[in-house]
């Protein structure tokens, strides 16, 4: 497969059923360093699965995807799951904040996981929180804070590894618009000063407005607006 | 917008030159589009002729940007009665695109497409408001945030007319 040139991740024929769902019938996507692609399109229309097989959580049927260079299906499990710790970053609708930790916990946690001292990760992590302006709750646990200031924790836990492709899905379907767009703003902002590059998933147009560019996904195929006219 | 209203409305915090009335005018509401001079004067001498304004003052040097205006008390009435009046909703039953889409499907061209460039085109224009309101002021993310929740249901149509192509293309073919 030909990468576009410079681009960071790119798919390429992707097809993925399930049982006999279509979920993706021949889906193309390509993102650069720094650049937010949104992912547009009626429900059930594919776009979860897409996000989901760019980031190696699902395997697709057939089809392939270029991450810097490397084929993700030429990698075994444990390559998979390194790359999506150390080199993606994920944000959903629902914040899944583990409710027993308290959100510095929770946004140091991906640090962590790869081995940094406690100390070095919660340093880190209250410096992200900072910068998402919600480093006051740095002790609340996530049953003590507002949807929206969660999901703001949400998106420093992601983005605390220096993840290089931010993956969110509806990251502000739980948010009414003000807390929404503050969270696309800052979102966006952070992306932005570390050059990573965000799929961001929305049916909102005035979400999908904080993006570069869109792509359409309908009954599992992908139309790029940019290269359609 | 009612430029005569409006003009008006900036005389009532006090008298002002014909010049610091279209700077005022220009600075609060005039963003994209500032007035020109003569719509100023045209609508200053309609007022006047109306008795809502009247002439304060003649600073030296002539033209007409020298007047100063002064609102009368029926001019405050006029502004008065204005702003109690509620603007009448847009229709929207005209619309352009719908009738593409309809022209589209009786003509067996891909109505798809048609909604697709749609949702395209009014994206741009909301990316260019958004970054507007990004970077501006309480002012600016007002005025834009009205243009975008315009353009939001724009595309809250698109998106159900494109939910709905087959049953209307079935409706169209009879
Ligand atoms: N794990 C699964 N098992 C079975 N079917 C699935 C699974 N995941 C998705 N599907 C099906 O695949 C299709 C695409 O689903 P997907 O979640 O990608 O849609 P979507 O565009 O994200 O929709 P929404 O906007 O509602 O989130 C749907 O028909 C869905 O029912
Ligand atoms: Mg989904």
């Amino acid at each position: 497969m030909n990468a576009p040139a410079g681009s960071l991740l790119t798919a390429e024929g992707l097809r993925k059923a399930y049982g006999p769902t279509v979920a993706l019938d021949g889906a193309d996507f390509s993102i650069h360093p720094g650049e937010v692609v949104a992912v547009m399109g009626p429900s059930g229309s594919g776009k979860s699965t897409l996000l989901h097989c760019l980031a190696g959580i699902v395997p697709p049927d057939a089809g392939s995807i270029m991450y810097a260079g490397r084929e993700l299906a030429t990698m075994n499990d444990a390559e998979r799951s390194a790359l999506r710790r150390s080199e993606f970053g994920f944000v959903f609708q629902f914040g899944q904040l583990v409710p027993e930790l308290t959100c510095v916990e929770n946004v140091a946690l991906p640090l962590r996981l790869n081995g940094t001292s406690r100390k070095e990760a919660e340093r880190t992590a209250l410096d992200w929180m900072g910068r998402l302006e919600v480093d006051d709750l740095a002790g609340k646990r996530p049953g003590e804070v507002s949807g929206g200031q969660g999901q703001r924790v949400a998106v420093a836990r992601a983005l605390v590894t220096g993840p290089r492709v931010l993956f969110a899905d509806e990251p502000t379907g739980a948010l009414d618009s003000l807390n929404g767009e503050r969270v696309m703003e800052l979102l966006t902002d952070a992306a932005r000063s570390t050059n990573a590059a965000v799929v961001l998933v929305t049916h909102e147009a005035r979400v999908a407005a904080y993006s570069d560019r869109e792509i359409v996904v309908r009954d599992g195929k992908s139309r790029d607006m940019e290269r359609a006219v | 917008m009612s430029i005569g209203h409006t003009l008006l409305g900036l005389l009532e915090s006090g008298p002002r030159h014909g010049y610091d009335l279209k700077r005022a005018f220009d600075e609060k509401f005039g963003h994209d589009r500032p007035l020109h001079y003569g719509q100023v004067y045209s609508t200053m001498s309609r007022l006047l002729k109306n008795g809502l304004v009247e002439v304060d003052g003649i600073e030296a040097g002539g033209g007409p940007e020298r007047k100063r205006y002064a609102i009368t008390d029926a001019g405050i009435t006029d502004v008065e009665h204005w702003l109690a009046t509620p603007e009448k909703p847009a229709e929207y039953l005209q619309s352009t695109l719908y009738t593409k889409v309809v022209l589209a499907l009786l003509t067996h061209r891909d109505a798809g497409d048609i909604l697709d460039s749609q949702r395209s085109e009014h994206l741009r224009s909301m990316r260019i408001l958004t970054d507007r309101k990004r970077h501006g002021d309480l002012a600016d993310q007002l005025i834009c945030d009205h243009a975008l929740f315009h353009l939001e249901a724009d595309l809250r149509w698109l998106e159900l007319t494109a939910a709905r192509l087959d049953k209307l293309r079935a409706v169209v073919a009879k």
